[in-house]
């Protein structure tokens, strides 16, 4: 009788002790996020302040601001651009995300040089980046737009072909590819959970908030590094800044978030 | 005014929701060649060094599971069963189950193998990150199935011991185009190490086996 009234016991203190861990682990996250969700809370819009500036100020050799950058929507058109990219630009003969076009008028108009740029895309404990900035204030223009991005040019198509094909592509010690995590709905990698990318809703639960504040980097990061940080993980060597297949990734990502509302910068763990 | 924009701005929702049931047409079809030009291009491959320019170039298995997009067609699946069988190189003093412990650690640790990883220390297997195994551990994935009581459930019997042993070694020998590394075959961690996390999964005395 004592026995079963301690083995009762120990059985009543252990589901106590399971029942307080599910709590300790389910509703302080929330109550981060739901923190996080506080727009003044979120320095990221510290970074939109400072690329107003970095845009509108006269810099680099040729001493030019960026105000005549053309994003897709003409020469000084910010307003809703970033929701409409990337897309394909005549006077390159490419599909550009928003950052390569970024660089692209920090190299043609104020003539900074390229390498050095992409060189310092993603800021460092010890360096920060203009870059990262600079995509801050350009895609807050479109918060509140919803994703359009053109699929009419042969090359953004062929680059939106691309993206899915890299989806899927199997690589490097692990074998990973994108398509391992990020193809299925409801499932966690320890107890972070994963979105299934080739999902309109998914997608755009994912594509919306970037740019964003990463807290656990204590800076701003965009959708480039997003992939570059990705390829990382999956073992694979460094993606460059602006390449094709980051920009085909981005291209199919986006695509497949069509008509999500832009909520940026948001802010995440 | 307001209702009509209101209700231009319903419209252009629907419009684009309609628009993306379906998926877009006339697109091209990227070749495998293709591709890994890209790839090439978009990783700098010809300015890295041997060991990262190898990360680059796909084997058989991952060149297979790309084309098919992981559901290859029977023929193909027994090809690379085949294959990743043939790999399997099993310990070579015939034990193995090595220390439990050991096998625990490895089971959480998640490092290794990353760019500017240190080639020093120890490389994880990180089966958490996929699968449920101690019950005291909460921060388990949910790619793969629950390892919970692995071996009891198995009645520590020796065949499946095996079984498991090459499902670590090379996944792609049970099941053509798994999810799972294969981390003997690819060379991720020891064969040394694959025994621990085989004591970890089937030694009577494991966290895995008790309740």
């Amino acid at each position: 009788m004592r026995l079963s009234l301690w083995a009762l016991g120990a059985a009543a203190s252990a589901l106590a002790v399971i029942s307080t861990g599910l709590a300790q682990s389910d509703n302080p996250v929330d109550e981060y996020r739901r923190m996080l969700a506080d727009p003044f809370a979120n320095p990221g819009f510290l970074f939109v302040d400072e690329g107003e500036q970095l845009w509108t100020e006269k810099r680099g050799p040729k001493n030019a601001s960026l105000e005549q950058c053309d994003l897709g929507l003409g020469p000084g058109v910010l307003e809703g651009a970033y929701a409409q990219l990337p897309r394909y630009f005549p006077d390159v003969d490419k599909v550009m995300d928003a950052e390569s076009r970024i660089v692209h008028c920090m190299v043609t108009l104020q003539g900074f040089d390229e390498a050095t740029i992409r060189r310092n895309a993603f800021s460092t404990r010890s360096r920060k980046s203009e870059l990262e900035a600079l995509v801050a204030f350009v895609a807050e223009k479109s918060s509140g737009h919803r994703l359009s991005v053109p699929l009419n040019h042969p090359k953004e198509k062929e680059a939106y072909a691309l993206g899915e094909a890299v989806f899927y592509r199997r690589g490097s010690y692990f074998d990973f590819s994108c398509a391992t995590c990020h193809s299925q709905e409801g499932l966690r990698i320890r107890l972070q959970e994963l979105a299934n990318l080739r999902k309109n809703e998914d997608a755009i639960r994912a594509v919306t908030t970037w740019p964003t504040y990463r807290v656990s980097h204590e800076t701003l990061r965009t959708m480039q590094h997003r992939m570059w940080d990705c390829f990382w993980q999956m073992r694979m060597p460094d993606l460059i800044h602006g390449s094709e297949v980051s920009i085909a990734l981005i291209t199919w990502l986006t695509k497949n978030a069509e008509g999500g509302e832009l909520t940026v910068p948001a802010i995440k763990r | 005014m307001r209702f009509a924009v209101l209700s231009a701005a319903l419209l252009a929702a629907v419009a684009v929701a309609k628009v993306h049931a379906q998926p877009p047409r006339d697109l091209p079809h990227i070749t495998s060649e293709r591709l890994e030009q890209a790839m090439r291009a978009s990783f700098g491959y010809d300015q890295l060094p041997p060991d990262l320019q190898a990360r680059l170039v796909q084997d058989e298995v991952q060149r297979l599971c790309t084309e098919y997009r992981n559901e290859p067609p029977a023929d193909v699946a027994e090809r690379i069963q085949k294959l990743s069988a043939e790999s399997v190189v099993f310990p070579p003093d015939g034990k193995f189950l090595g220390d439990w412990k050991k096998g625990e650690q490895l089971s959480v640790n998640g490092y290794g193998l990353r760019m500017r990883d240190d080639p020093r220390r120890q490389v994880g297997g990180n089966c958490y990150a996929c699968h449920q195994m101690a019950p005291q551990e909460v921060s388990y994935g949910t790619l793969g199935p629950s390892l919970l009581q692995y071996g009891k459930l198995r009645d520590f019997d020796p065949e499946a011991i095996r079984t498991a042993y090459i499902k670590i070694y090379n996944s792609n020998a049970a099941l053509a185009c798994s999810t799972m590394p294969r981390y003997g075959t690819q060379k991720i961690i020891s064969i040394e190490d694959i025994t621990h996390i085989l004591a970890f999964l089937f030694d009577r005395d494991s966290p895995v086996n008790k309740e």
